[in-house]
């Protein structure tokens, strides 16, 4: 390659990203301070409420959407990190993980919707998400700071651009599974395409969205994890400080937080899904 | 009568370059010539046909002969490519989409091959849709439904989902679901073909009953001849997307008019197309396994019957019982009937069995022969008397 110059590629993408940094510096205000709000309220909230209620409360919404077992298994987990020491950890990376998902649901329902109600749509947004899925998460890091700074709110947009994909692909691919047949009857009967998506392909698609919600919230967590680095704090800001200091120890505590963390979300989120699923197919 | 529906010049070609095909249709090209030459798809040719307000159309032919795709076009689920649907005096072909969709939820009540209900509604939301996207008061739209819902037998399964159905229960839901709207048309796409015989003979009298105080006009889809022949006040015979003949059943039989509708027709007046699974009934009681000889016997002697059939719980067929063995067993005190059970050299007769070869069957035995599938699963059984009477029905057509 010797004699053809190289592609400035890099300084092209960095000039891109200062232009519209300063240029929708607006936009990306308004939306740090929406999320500061958020995620600082929720955390707040919660950190409010004396630790032991607020076990006992999620392991009532546990038992609700999941039964006696995730109920037990979310308090015992809950208390083993309240006596670690790491809840005001778990909180914060608890409130960026659902702020984020909530985030992510939100873009990626509509984005998914569009997707498969419009095939040029689904041509265009597949390479992206093929993209976005496949760049290394950190690389999502390093421009989220001149638009938002240091902190959470860097975070949680970078977390968003990373845990998106799953909730757009699995809304499309619901949808699209709506047996032909029964799209058919409702085309015979004379439905608008509104009485369509929301009577017959948004109900039979919902085990297929709650996958992907699923599939989101694990990727939120993984990616709230990494994005210690740029300031999210949390569990994942107790392992970066256990990697600084060569604390192995501290780190095994914080990681296995972030495991029991992952677990519950988990459990109860397939639980919505598959009860859902059931529920179509008559209770059999 | 006044005409309800007419079809003039009606072609139905899929792909994109429909205009080639036609061009190749008017030289006189074959359906597979110009599948070969434009990669175009030819589902009807220039179809022509009316039905009366009331009357029961059938359309018939086999896979692949366009008739699906000709029902379709009624309601444009398929666009038709050339012609003309007059419904009421109203050019279907011409509305527009808000006209269209207007037309569909006050003229057609549609009845698929494979239901087509939506699982995650109960029977009574499913029966509901068609009131329900026309905006109807939940409270009117309930009593309708319950309404078409008794129509068609099913009161008291309004809370039940489809899921939970049998086949024929789920398709009466199908049509019940037509009904709610109170369509001037029905149209019926292969609506019984799913179904298992006995219960497919079923709904064919049910729908023929129905019909005596309904009163719709209906367009029925179908590739069995005697379904065809039971169903329709008309016919049309449709082959590579063309009609080959249209007439009442009476005149189809008579005189035939091409090869095609002939090859049809002339196994009809014989006992060699009417197949066992045409004049079978459902047997009157069984005996399972687990049953004591008592209990068998006194199955027996309720339904008068000298011999009972032995199945398993999920049908499959086991063997025969005479009073006698049974009688000995019970003598020798046994506690089941398993062993006495007769399962050599037994007739038994596929559905598929032309009459002929059940006489020497019938004539040989004293008892029904058990009408099993390909899994020895017991679908009914064919009693002398059924034969008989087929056939005196069957051969006055000629």
């Amino acid at each position: 390659m010797e004699g053809i110059p190289k592609i400035p590629l890099a300084d092209w993408v960095e000039s891109a990203i200062d232009w519209t940094s300063t240029n929708f510096a607006p936009i990306t205000k308004a939306i740090s301070r929406f999320a500061e709000t958020g995620i600082n309220g929720l955390v707040v909230g919660m950190e409010w409420l004396p630790p032991w209620l607020l076990i006992a409360f999620f392991a009532l919404i546990a038992w609700r959407l999941a039964g006696v077992k995730l109920a037990l298994g979310t308090a015992l987990g809950l208390l083993f990190l309240w006596n670690l020491g790491l809840w005001d950890s778990t909180l914060q990376t608890l409130a960026l993980v659902l702020f984020s998902t909530l985030v992510a649901v939100a873009v990626g329902l509509p984005l998914g919707i569009l997707a498969a109600l419009s095939e040029t749509f689904y041509r265009v947004i597949t390479p992206i998400l093929d993209f976005m899925q496949t760049m290394p998460a950190f690389v999502y890091l390093i421009p989220a700071i001149p638009f938002f700074g240091l902190g959470p709110v860097s975070a949680m947009v970078s977390t968003v651009i990373f845990a998106v994909p799953p909730a757009i692909r699995l809304t499309c691919l619901g949808i699209r599974q709506v047996p032909k047949d029964l799209i058919e009857a409702a085309d015979a009967y004379g439905s608008t395409w509104s009485q369509k998506l929301f009577k017959l392909q948004l109900p039979l698609a919902t085990p297929t969205i709650m996958a992907g919600v699923n599939q989101t919230i694990m990727l939120s967590l993984s990616m709230v994890v990494i994005a210690a680095m740029i300031g999210a704090g949390g569990l994942g800001g107790d392992v970066w400080k256990a990697i600084q200091r060569l604390k192995p120890g501290m780190g095994f505590e914080a990681g296995l937080g972030v495991v029991i963390l992952a677990m519950i979300l988990d459990r109860i989120t397939q639980k919505i899904g598959r009860s859902q699923a059931k529920r179509q197919s008559g209770g059999q | 009568m006044s005409i309800q529906i007419t079809v003039e010049n009606l072609y139905k070609i899929f792909g994109s370059a429909p205009e080639k095909a036609l061009k190749l249709l008017q030289e006189g090209a074959s359906k597979e010539q110009i599948f070969k030459k434009t990669k175009q798809a030819v589902g009807c040719v220039d179809v022509n046909f009316q039905v009366s307000e009331g009357e029961i159309l059938v359309v018939m032919g086999l896979s692949g002969s366009g008739k699906s795709t000709l029902i379709r076009c009624l309601n444009r689920l398929n666009e038709p490519t050339k012609g003309k649907v007059i419904i009421d005096g109203v050019d279907v072909t011409a509305l527009d989409r808000q006209e269209l969709m207007e037309f569909r939820r006050k003229k057609f009540g549609f009845v698929f091959q494979n239901f087509a209900l939506f699982p995650h509604r109960t029977v009574l939301a499913n029966t509901e849709y068609g009131l329900e996207i026309q905006g109807v008061e939940p409270a009117q739209r309930e009593e309708k439904a319950k309404k078409a819902l008794a129509q068609v037998g099913l009161a008291g399964w309004e809370q039940s989902m489809p899921g939970q159905l049998s086949g024929g229960m789920q398709q009466r839901v199908g049509l019940a679901r037509a009904l709610a709207v109170d369509p001037d048309i029905l149209l019926m796409d292969e609506a019984f073909s799913a179904l298992d015989p006995l219960i497919r003979r079923g709904m064919q009298d049910e729908l023929l009953s129905l019909q005596e105080t309904v009163k719709k006009t209906i367009v029925f889809i179908t590739h069995d001849l005697d379904e065809a022949l039971k169903i329709g006040d008309r016919i049309i015979l449709m082959k590579d997307g063309k009609v080959v003949q249209e007439g009442t059943p009476e005149e189809i039989l008579t005189n035939p008019a091409t090869r095609y509708v002939e090859k049809f027709v002339e196994d009809v007046d014989m006992s060699k197309v009417l197949t066992a699974s045409a004049v079978m009934t459902s047997a009157r009681a069984v005996a399972y396994p687990k049953d004591g000889p008592h209990v068998a016997l006194r199955k027996m002697r309720e339904e008068g019957m000298s011999s009972i059939f032995v199945m398993e719980r999920d049908g499959k067929f086991l063997g025969l019982l005479s009073a006698e063995a049974a009688k000995g067993a019970a003598d020798r005190g046994d506690k089941l009937i398993k062993d006495v059970v007769n399962h050599h050299d037994l007739p038994t007769v596929h559905p598929d069995d032309p009459l002929n070869t059940l006489f020497p069957l019938l004539a040989e035995h004293s008892f029904p022969l058990p009408v099993l599938n390909d899994e020895q699963k017991l679908q009914g059984i064919v009693v002398r008397g059924a034969v008989l009477a087929a056939l005196a029905e069957r051969g006055s057509v000629n």
